[in-house]
């Protein structure tokens, strides 16, 4: 057990010395300064020659989510169409099927908005070409878009008095050509030598060693899940996702698809503090930031190490924890770790089940995304952080008397609106889209629909309420992580959720893009005597207070209703 | 709109060619000197093919080391998890009834002697893996129905438990389509 939480302790302190360099780089290359990548300057150059774009062209916050929302739609018609047709389209050696519209709908938003929930099994639901062409395509520029988002936030923070943000499709290639693709690339070569499938080749048969026939689903499935890590996108190869054994073949190669989850979303806490030369700043949102993270993760790992007392009652030993649902190769403690990193990150790929993990465990991963901003996916972590910023600033101002101003612009009644809203909008899709769907399971349970409501869970009583609301947590934070036991592909789910989903993507990018727009525009005020300081430690807890007060405690009834009673129902 | 429509139009052909295109090829390129040639790593036997060996077998018969319990019944086209909560009441009996079984076919084995994951199915439904604690179990059953003395199996067991990576992080485990390979070549 003691080498479980080296295991553990490792990877953390591994992320952490590789994220601060990381973030050094990528402030950098987005200011535009030479790094030893710019040999892919040529290459950039050529496809914008290509693509009729001037990169150097400033584009103020409007300009931006134009570009950012053309082109999204543009996938979005991409990717639906390709899943609709896919048994039609080359690479589809398995002969799979075309995916049904519904699934297609929620498929194409799910992977569009970096979110990946898989209402289906990759070894069966897709080919070749989507998993490739439209899948791993969406992991990178979905990914992307979330940085290219960021970087107007970081430059509207940087430069006083302007309404020239830098170029979308700049700093859209340059997330792709200078930090995902790198990354992706290494990080695929090592799952290649760990026995990750890279080849090809369709389903291997078999005869086994007793003599049974079995069927092995392969293919070149290296080079995705190296971005459905890095991407903070998590939607696998296979239908179990990291905890199947070609997707995640041993402990090293654990390390290394756990270490990516969470590298990039610290990495972009430091390169905020590298590019506005705010250091304590950056440190300071760290600290709430881990702070959060430490306070989800030491009760799950306690929970699946200790093991199920239901289980501990029949008088089995469970030296090696709660075991269902679990691989071996793992652990407990690496499990309930990846369960807390994935989720504080909106990656959603999991190595174990969450559905079979502890009540306090499904608390913790749930919290994690209810929140959506301790690390959170890549750039839209920290727009969500952005908008619990403002209104920390503005409430803190509002407590001791002084102007609400951050980075020396006033904060004012339309930024708060903007800020409120965004705010507001997480917990409303989340408990309104469980609110809607248990009042169907419960008043309509024999629907004459292709799966009855009372065919939806999988586990009765709390469990089954969790499920539930997991599901639509989970896709408005863009995880895409599921109590996969919710049998969610049909009608109901996959239209509810997608919708959840893309209202989710979207409307927390333009907030956040729009208040720094706006805020960039006005007066810069220098810092006086009677400026709120916002890199303090003080500062720091007033943003951990709002973000508990405003954002966890409208959860709190839901909450109670799952998790929290289920584990005072174990025995 | 319109103007950003055409480029983002060009830009999406060219990525797709690059990311969905060339990436993958080159890793597969690369995947090719790897022991498994990218083709997955497969395990011999007399000259035959009999699995791949990271990906965990339905063992059912007395003579061989039994995996863990599957939610997809070892189906390698078809992997699951149970998604049993650790609440659900007819999950418990599934678990209790497994125990059951195991005691009957064991005997002389207590409760308290069998680890967890003997009784509980995996996530993948594929684990390949047991804990050493998990083979030792089953080391005074195979010893008895292949004949074999119990020090000789549990030689064996040693000799494939794979120690923490380094030796010091995770946990350890023995690959049992491996274990069951050696102990064929026993005979």
């Amino acid at each position: 057990m003691n080498t479980e939480y080296i295991g553990i302790i490792f990877m953390y302190l591994a992320t952490v010395i590789l994220a601060i360099p990381l973030g050094k780089y990528i402030a950098k290359v987005f200011k535009g300064e030479k790094t030893w990548l710019n040999f892919m300057a040529p290459l950039e150059k050529l496809i914008f020659k290509l693509s009729g774009i001037d990169p150097n062209r400033e584009m103020n916050w409007k300009q931006h989510l134009k570009a950012l929302l053309t082109i999204n739609i543009l996938w979005l018609f991409y990717a639906f169409f390709c899943l609709l047709n896919q048994a039609h389209l080359p690479l589809n050696p398995d002969g799979n099927p075309n995916q049904t519209p519904d699934l297609a709908f929620n498929t194409a938003l799910s992977f569009l908005t970096n979110t990946n929930l898989q209402d289906y099994s990759g070894e069966s639901g897709a080919t070749y070409y989507t998993q490739l062409f439209v899948f791993t395509f969406l992991h990178f520029v979905s990914a992307a878009t979330g940085l290219a988002a960021m970087m107007v936030v970081f430059r509207a923070m940087r430069d006083k008095i302007t309404d020239k943000l830098g170029n979308f499709w700049d700093n859209f290639l340059k997330a792709i050509t200078r930090v995902l693709l790198p990354i992706s690339f290494v990080v695929a070569i090592i799952l290649a030598f760990h026995g990750t499938p890279t080849s090809y080749k369709g389903k291997d048969t078999i005869i086994g060693l007793q003599g049974d026939t079995i069927h092995v689903s392969r293919g070149p499935a290296a080079a995705m899940i190296a971005i459905k890590q890095v991407g903070t996108n998590g939607g696998g190869w296979f239908g179990v996702n990291s905890a199947h054994p070609l997707e995640n073949p041993d402990y090293l190669t654990n390390t290394v698809e756990n270490i990516s989850i969470i590298l990039i979303p610290i990495a972009l806490v430091f390169a905020l503090g590298f590019y506005l030369d705010k250091k304590k700043l950056a440190w300071v949102i760290f600290g709430v930031m881990t702070v959060g993270f430490l306070i989800v993760l030491f009760p799950s790992i306690n929970a699946e190490v200790g093991g199920n007392p239901a289980i501990a009652h029949m008088g089995i030993s469970q030296p090696g924890g709660s075991m269902e649902g679990k691989e071996v190769r793992f652990g407990a403690a690496a499990s309930a770790y990846w369960g807390i990193t994935t989720t504080v990150t909106s990656n959603g790929s999991v190595n174990a089940m969450h559905d079979s993990m502890m009540p306090i465990s499904g608390l913790g991963q749930m919290f994690d995304m209810m929140i959506n901003s301790f690390y959170g996916g890549i750039g839209v972590g920290y727009l969500n952080f952005y908008i619990f910023i403002i209104i920390a600033v503005f409430i803190s101002g509002l407590m001791v008397g002084r102007t609400p101003e951050f980075m020396g612009r006033k904060i004012e009644a339309r930024e708060m609106k903007i800020a409120s809203l965004i705010a507001l909008l997480h917990p409303f899709i989340i408990l309104t889209g469980t609110a809607i769907a248990a009042y169907v399971l419960t008043n309509f349970p024999n629907a004459d629909w292709a799966v009855k409501p009372s065919a939806w869970l999988n586990n009765p009583g709390y469990h089954g309420f969790t499920e539930m609301l997991y599901q639509f947590t989970s896709s408005a934070a863009n995880n895409g992580s599921g109590y996969a036991g919710l049998t969610a592909n049909n009608i109901f789910w996959n239209v509810g959720t997608g919708l959840v989903i893309f209202v989710g993507r979207f409307l927390p990018i333009i907030g956040p893009v729009a208040i720094a727009g706006i805020l960039a525009n006005k007066k810069f005020v220098p810092e006086s005597a009677g400026t709120l300081k916002t890199d303090t430690t003080t500062f720091g807890i007033m943003i951990f207070a709002v973000i508990f007060i405003v954002a966890a405690l409208s959860f709190f009834p839901a909450l109670t209703l799952g998790p929290i009673a289920e584990h005072f129902s174990i025995k | 709109m319109k103007t950003y429509l055409l480029p983002s139009f060009k830009i999406t052909i060219i990525l797709i060619v690059v990311l969905a295109g060339l990436y993958p090829l080159v890793v597969a390129g690369i995947g090719k000197f790897t022991s498994g040639h990218g083709d997955g790593e497969t395990v011999q036997f007399k000259g035959r093919t009999v699995g791949y060996a990271n990906i965990g077998q339905k063992f059912t018969k007395d003579e061989y080391f039994w995996s863990r319990p599957s939610a997809a019944d070892y189906k390698a086209d078809a992997g699951a998890g149970s998604n049993k909560g650790p609440s659900n009441a007819d999950y418990l009996k599934d678990v209790e009834k497994r125990i059951q079984d195991f005691l009957k076919r064991n005997p002389g084995v207590t409760r308290a002697q069998i680890p967890a994951e003997l009784v509980t199915s995996s996530g993948s439904g594929l684990d390949p893996d047991l804990s050493p604690a998990g083979a030792q179990v089953q080391v005074a059953r195979i010893a008895k129905v292949r004949g074999l003395s119990a020090d000789v199996v549990t030689k064996l067991v040693d000799e494939h438990t794979e120690k923490p990576l380094l030796g010091v992080f995770g946990p350890a485990k023995v690959n049992v389509l491996k274990l069951n390979v050696a102990l064929d070549e026993l005979k």
